[in-house]
């Protein structure tokens, strides 16, 4: 079945399995990587896109869902890394192995797009949702608080 | 490499060719044993502009790699050895994954023994490269080479004021004869500007970017992806399947059975559904109607385990270690402590499940694998494809996660297997959650009985320690020379205190759950019942933690590695009780804390690294909260302390997921957990704050990224017993025992 959707901006139609979820088509039928799968049952964030601007995992997001609607991934995020977020993720050296990255690069685009200056307990309820077996939780609360101020020009109430 | 089996070194396995029958090597990954092995790759290393440094013609300079990236941070930290002795300008370096070839690299990747035994070799590799550049530049200007220096990646001849890049001078310098390792000039430390220096991860862009491309990522044209039904009792098979109504699902290409490598590997064989995608594959999967004999192991459950660890432990055990008279000073002492802990399962989690991509052709094989032992794999497909090694090109893929769960080879077996079935197409045979869960090789449960006195000095009288587990050495024993208890002792055989009735005592507890290295591996435990069992002590002598620690590891002194006296460093008592100095006045140890937080303590020696770790803990409705952790660690000169850092970080959590979190629990022969809901994770919200400090060492470095774990559950619970008086004697923490 074709199903068209807006994918980092531009148009696209994969002709999948309607019960397909998200994070197979843009891994596998699109070969576009940065996505991760983690659980498969929306546990640890590994998966989490933008849907419409809404951070979303996409592992149990079934394709048919998402007709019409806005999809933006990592590789969205910016051609080159220049996303604030990505920029503070680097500066703060977040990952380690980092696999689990992109989900949690994804779900603190989000947060900060709603909360422009987040606390800690912000961080906590917008972050929760994502997993890091590294362990690398609190270089991520620094590089939000970072990338906060980086976008809005004040410093956060960081720890 | 020794080929003998050294009682308490980490026996990898290397298998021969053939997958199956595993020709059983014992090779050690323990940093001395890496650093005796150096030797090897001296040997091996004819020309550092062949194994170790390319530059172009435009100056462009790349380092490669021989070790496996799994987050542990050492594709930034070995190639800043050879860029220090190269004086090259740290950001113009480019870094390359080696290919895999054991003629040239030692490529296993594991016992945090990567920067312990890469640096001499690296830094005499990188040394005869730069001392071939100014010969090089020497030559052309034919002048003194004396008169040469290197600077800024190139050669600068002062007098003259002239200058030559590294790329004018490749060339001739790859020509030239290759200096002798053991006294090419090594750069003095003094003059170090990238070794010692926080530097960031070299790949933190790609992994920022979602560019980075780990093994699960592998895009080779044509892929198909494939998953695995295995028997969920351990040691089971399939007696028959029906694939129709799976080879009925779209996008389903074949179905087939792949049969169990019972040695080396240990894979479980199984039905495997290849698909056009892994999606379709799972589904495939989930309609599969298959007929299980379960084995011998089916009745096995943590209850029956439990019981084996009580029977085993109402009788003496076989004696690993006896000095003076233990149990003697126990019935004369006057103040004693009989106590017992228990600890689960544990498995590793990696966030990227277990995977691995083949492609086996008439004229060669190549594989995308995310491991720890690339040289393994390679051997495995060679074996299985029938190809000669090298028509096998395996690509070492960045990991997500390895903590030891990647030095194990079944997932390679697997996809080799389903390669050559499949003809010359490349297969990924991915793992699900559940997949990766229930078919893990989990840190060994076990259990301690632990007995010890205090004389009236507060001095250590007696100290006796009778453990059971189920072992990772009996696994690998096939009539070979592994000793069940070679696995399961470290430091417990050689504790910093000071004691003259000092016995171990080990019986073996059958298992048919798999088992193996999990980060930290014997230490994970060993470090909570040795740490624990002091604090008790400490606290029969009415005494303060940490003094009671510092008195009874007593004066400075080197103790002998009980296990392995030959190769193992000694335990240097001083920096043990450096650490726990340091830790202790960076938390401010003494001082008052909020009402309702308490400080626990703990030190411990690993992988020739020191480590103490200060928590501040508070308890309320049975749930514990970790607000803090100090931690300060010796792993002799830090290479790059940003690295330290994140290592003692991450492995501060991994430690806190084993013992605040889910255990691994065996029902019925197979493994009741089977995704992040049943077996959490900690998350951000339960993250404390944790502040490293590490010791300015000059001492040669050691290991890194499994130190930091031993000391967290014994300081955590630590912590509690100082606030609620509760001694956590069993892991994970459940909120019975804080009740």
């Amino acid at each position: 079945m074709a199903i068209t959707f807006t994918l980092n901006g531009k148009a696209q139609t994969v002709d999948v399995s309607p019960e397909m979820p998200l994070l197979w088509v843009l891994r596998d039928t699109l070969n576009m990587t940065g996505t991760k799968f983690g659980c498969g049952m929306a546990l640890c964030g590994a998966c989490t896109v933008h849907i419409n601007g809404e951070a979303t995992r996409s592992c149990i997001t079934p394709i048919s869902s998402v007709a019409g609607k806005k999809v933006t991934t990592i590789e969205g995020l910016s051609a080159d890394g220049s996303h604030p977020v990505q920029v503070a993720w680097m500066a703060e050296d977040v990952p380690q192995c980092g696999y689990c990255q992109s989900g949690q690069i994804m779900s603190a685009v989000a947060l900060l797009s709603k909360k422009s200056s987040p606390t800690d307990a912000d961080i906590d309820d917008a972050m929760s949702g994502n997993i890091c077996r590294c362990g690398t939780y609190q270089r991520i609360r620094k590089a939000i608080h970072r990338a906060a101020t980086m976008q809005t020009g004040k410093a956060t109430s960081a720890a | 490499m020794s080929a003998a089996s050294v009682f308490n070194r980490r026996d990898f396995l290397k298998t021969s060719a053939s997958a199956g029958a595993a020709l059983v090597i014992g090779f050690h990954l323990s940093p001395t044993a890496l650093a005796a092995s150096a030797v090897d790759q001296e040997k091996k290393l004819a020309n550092p502009f062949t194994a170790w440094v390319r530059i172009t013609p435009d100056n462009q300079v790349t380092l490669i790699l021989g070790k496996s990236e799994m987050g542990q941070g050492i594709m930034t930290a070995l190639p800043m050895i050879l860029a220090e002795e190269l004086y090259l300008d740290w950001k113009q370096v480019r870094i390359e994954q080696a290919p895999t070839n054991p003629a040239i690299y030692e490529h296993g990747t594991g016992g945090s023994g990567s920067v312990a035994g890469s640096w001499l070799p690296l830094r005499q590799a990188g040394a005869a490269a730069r001392e071939m550049l100014i010969t090089a530049a020497a030559q052309h200007w034919n002048v003194n080479r004396d008169t040469c220096k290197p600077k800024d990646g190139g050669v600068l001849h002062g007098a003259r004021k002239q200058f030559l890049t590294y790329g004018e001078l490749v060339d001739a310098a790859a020509k030239l004869p290759v200096p002798d390792f053991n006294t090419v000039p090594l750069k003095n430390s003094k003059d170090f500007t990238i070794v010692g220096h926080d530097q960031k991860r070299f790949e933190s862009r790609a992994k920022s970017t979602g560019a980075a491309k780990f093994g699960i990522d592998s895009r080779p044209a044509g892929l198909v992806y494939a998953v695995v039904a295995r028997c969920p009792v351990f040691g089971g098979k399939p007696a028959k399947f029906d694939a129709a109504k799976a080879r009925a699902v779209p996008g389903v290409r074949d179905v087939i059975s792949i049969d169990a490598v019972a040695e080396g590997a240990f894979t479980t064989g199984g039905v495997v559904v290849v698909a056009d995608n892994s999606w379709a594959a799972m589904q495939g999967r989930k309609v599969l109607d298959i007929t299980w004999d379960e084995g011998r192991h089916a009745a096995e459950s943590s209850q029956s385990l439990h019981a084996q660890f009580i029977e085993n432990a109402s009788k003496p055990g076989k004696v690993v270690r006896n000095d003076g008279d233990a149990n003697a000073a126990l019935a004369a002492a006057a103040k004693t402590v009989d106590i017992v802990y228990e600890i689960p399962f544990a498995a590793h989690a990696c966030m990227e499940p277990m995977n691995c991509t083949v492609r086996i052709g008439a004229d060669g094989a190549e594989a995308w694998v995310p491991t720890q032992a690339p040289q393994w794999a390679q051997d495995i497909i060679a074996g299985i494809s029938k190809l000669p090694h090298e028509k096998v090109v395996v690509h070492t893929t960045l990991m997500g996660g390895g903590f030891g769960r990647r030095y194990q080879a079944d997932f390679v077996v697997e996809a080799a297997q389903v390669a050559k079935a499949i003809g010359d197409k490349p297969v990924m045979v991915l793992w699900t959650r559940e997949d990766d869960m229930q078919h893990d090789f989990y840190r060994p449960a076990s259990y301690h009985h632990m007995q010890g006195a205090v004389d009236e000095h507060g001095n250590v009288a007696a100290w006796k320690h009778f453990q059971t587990s189920t072992s990772i050495a009996a696994i690998w024993d096939k009539g070979g020379d592994e000793k069940p208890e070679q696995s399961e002792f470290a430091t417990a055989a050689f504790i910093p205190y000071q004691t003259k009735n000092y016995r171990i005592e080990y019986t073996l507890a059958k298992s048919g759950v798999p088992r193996a290295w999990w980060r930290s591996v014997e230490h994970s435990s060993s470090g909570f019942v040795v740490e624990s069992f002091v604090d008790e002590l400490a606290a029969a002598a009415g005494a303060d933690p940490l003094e009671f620690r510092l008195r009874a590891i007593g004066d400075d002194r080197k103790v002998p590695d009980f296990t392995n006296p030959k190769e193992g460093k000694p335990l240097d008592t001083a920096r043990q009780k450096a650490v726990l100095k340091l830790a202790a006045e960076k938390a401010g140890w003494g001082k008052p804390l909020p009402v309702g937080v308490y400080r626990g303590i703990a030190g411990y020696f690993s992988f020739e690294s020191y480590t103490a770790g200060v928590a501040e803990v508070s308890v309320k409705n049975g749930q514990v909260h970790v607000h803090r952790i100090v931690y300060a660690v010796d792993c002799g000169r830090p290479v790059n302390p940003n690295g330290i850092t994140a290592q003692v970080e991450g492995a501060a959590i991994y430690g806190v997921s084993a013992f605040m979190k889910d255990a691994i629990t065996i029902d019925r022969g197979r493994v009741v957990q089977s995704n992040f809901n049943d077996y959490q994770m900690p998350r951000i919200n339960e993250t404390p704050r944790i502040e490293v400090h590490v010791v300015n060492s000059t001492e040669e470095p050691t290991g890194i990224g499994e130190p930091g774990l031993p000391v967290i559950a014994p300081a955590v619970c630590n912590a509690i017993f100082a606030g609620t008086g509760k001694r956590i004697r069993r892991l994970p923490i459940r909120a019975e025992d804080l009740a």
